[in-house]
């Protein structure tokens, strides 16, 4: 069974780029603009296993969507990794203290990418060097 | 720019002789990528003016530069995961219950690069075993053929680039601090590392025996007779009860039968098989 992504970027461009990447990676992925669009998505399709959020977007931003994720349980085992132009260690563990698993600062690669799911466990380095 | 077929020969016999690493018919195009920067900042025409300017001597800083370039120094924190899993969860756990809870531990992470690795292993033991933190527990050696990577791993400097690349976040945030772009890992993670020049090539200075010995992801540039050699060496500074760890590729096996294979949770180590 394939594992399931959203991706959560107002960026038409870098959902583009992550979805590609994520697809060879062998997910299964739903995209969202912002924040609140990935909520409605999410409570429409139940939780994934993973969402790459961007920091900021309108209506709602990353930060508010980990905040919003995290304080419901049904969402407890779905890893979060932030993608984000953000590169402040604040930021960082503001992020991480409100629940992200995982941090990314753009620009990144698909080696990035890869590195940061086999250590969040999604994927092992089998199918990362399978889908290079 | 292309290279003639006689100063690839040259480039490949000073490669190997320097460091062991065999470039094969066809790798010209390796050759050509790696030296063109070398080309550009010392102002030569082309690859046979820069043979040309090798030969005027034996040796030089532009040799060391050549050689540098032809070495492939890819690495990232984290590399492969599980060897780190399992030195945090099974081997150094076994290897304490056998000493003391304080070691002493001898390690050695060779062809270290740029330090990704050696300080993966550092955070590791950090953040799990502090007590070998306390001075005389941890003797930690991590080598490289390469001035230029040495230099780069004793800075602890990362690009943002290379801290993307495998580091968990939590681990970014506890053991770095942010200089302009760049990251600076901390002095206290820093200091448990001691580096030094080593050629595996060659024969091995003189090392205390190990515990456990990582040299990963090098001996694959390496022809069959060298990688005996070298395993042999290997052999010869582990404890009996060591742990060493290859790269994903890279095998103990066909080379050298002293070695038994490990399977350990997703990973393999290699360890000196008893003697009859
Ligand atoms: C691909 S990197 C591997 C780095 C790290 N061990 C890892 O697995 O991520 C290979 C390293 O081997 C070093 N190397 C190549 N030939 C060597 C030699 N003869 N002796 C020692 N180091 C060597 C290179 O300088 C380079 O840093």
């Amino acid at each position: 069974m394939s594992l399931h992504a959203i991706i959560i970027d107002d960026a038409r461009s870098v959902r583009m780029i992550l979805k590609k990447m994520m697809v060879e990676l062998g997910f299964t992925v739903e995209e969202a603009e912002d924040g609140k669009k990935a909520l409605e998505i999410l409570v429409q399709n139940g939780p994934a296993d993973v969402a790459l959020v961007d920091w900021n977007m309108p209506v709602m931003n990353g930060f508010e969507f980990i905040q919003e994720v995290r304080k419901q349980s049904i969402y407890d085992e779905m890893k979060i990794m932030m993608v984000t132009t953000e590169s402040e260690l604040v930021r960082m563990i503001a992020a991480l203290e409100a629940g992200a698993n995982e941090y990314v600062m753009k620009p990144f690669t698909k080696d990035i990418i890869v590195e940061k799911l086999t250590i969040m466990g999604l994927i092992n380095n089998e199918n990362a060097s399978a889908a290079h | 720019m292309t290279i003639s077929s006689t100063d690839f020969d040259f480039v490949r016999n000073y490669v190997k002789s320097k460091s062991a690493i065999t470039l094969e018919a066809g790798k010209e195009y390796l050759v050509e990528t790696r030296l063109s920067s070398i080309i550009v900042s010392e102002g030569l025409k082309d690859i046979s003016d820069l043979v040309i300017k090798m030969k005027e001597r034996a040796d030089s800083p532009l040799h060391a530069r050549v050689l540098d370039a032809m070495t492939t120094n890819e690495t990232f924190f984290f590399r492969d995961i599980t060897p780190f899993e399992v030195l945090k969860k099974e081997v150094i756990p076994d290897l304490l219950s056998r000493r003391s809870p304080n070691g002493p531990l001898n390690i050695w992470c060779a062809a270290s690069s740029s330090g990704q690795e050696p300080y993966t292993i550092s955070m590791v033991i950090a953040d799990n075993f502090p007590s070998l933190k306390t001075p005389g527990c941890l003797t930690f050696i991590a080598s490289d053929i390469s001035q230029q990577m040495l230099a780069k791993a004793k800075s602890g400097l990362y690009t943002q680039l290379e801290v993307n690349r495998g580091l968990p976040a939590a681990l970014l945030v506890k053991h770095f601090t942010k200089v302009g772009l760049d990251w600076q890992i901390k002095d206290e993670i820093k200091r448990m590392v001691d580096y030094r020049m080593i050629n595996l090539s060659t024969t091995f200075p003189s090392l205390p025996q190990m515990d456990i010995i990582f040299i990963r992801n090098v001996l694959i540039y390496f022809e069959v007779e060298v990688k005996k050699k070298i395993l042999e060496q290997i052999r010869k500074v582990m404890k009996p009860d060591a742990y060493l760890f290859l790269g994903g590729s890279e095998t103990t096996f066909n080379l050298d039968d002293n070695f038994e294979r490990c399977d350990l949770n997703k990973t393999v180590a290699y360890r000196l098989k008893k003697p009859k």
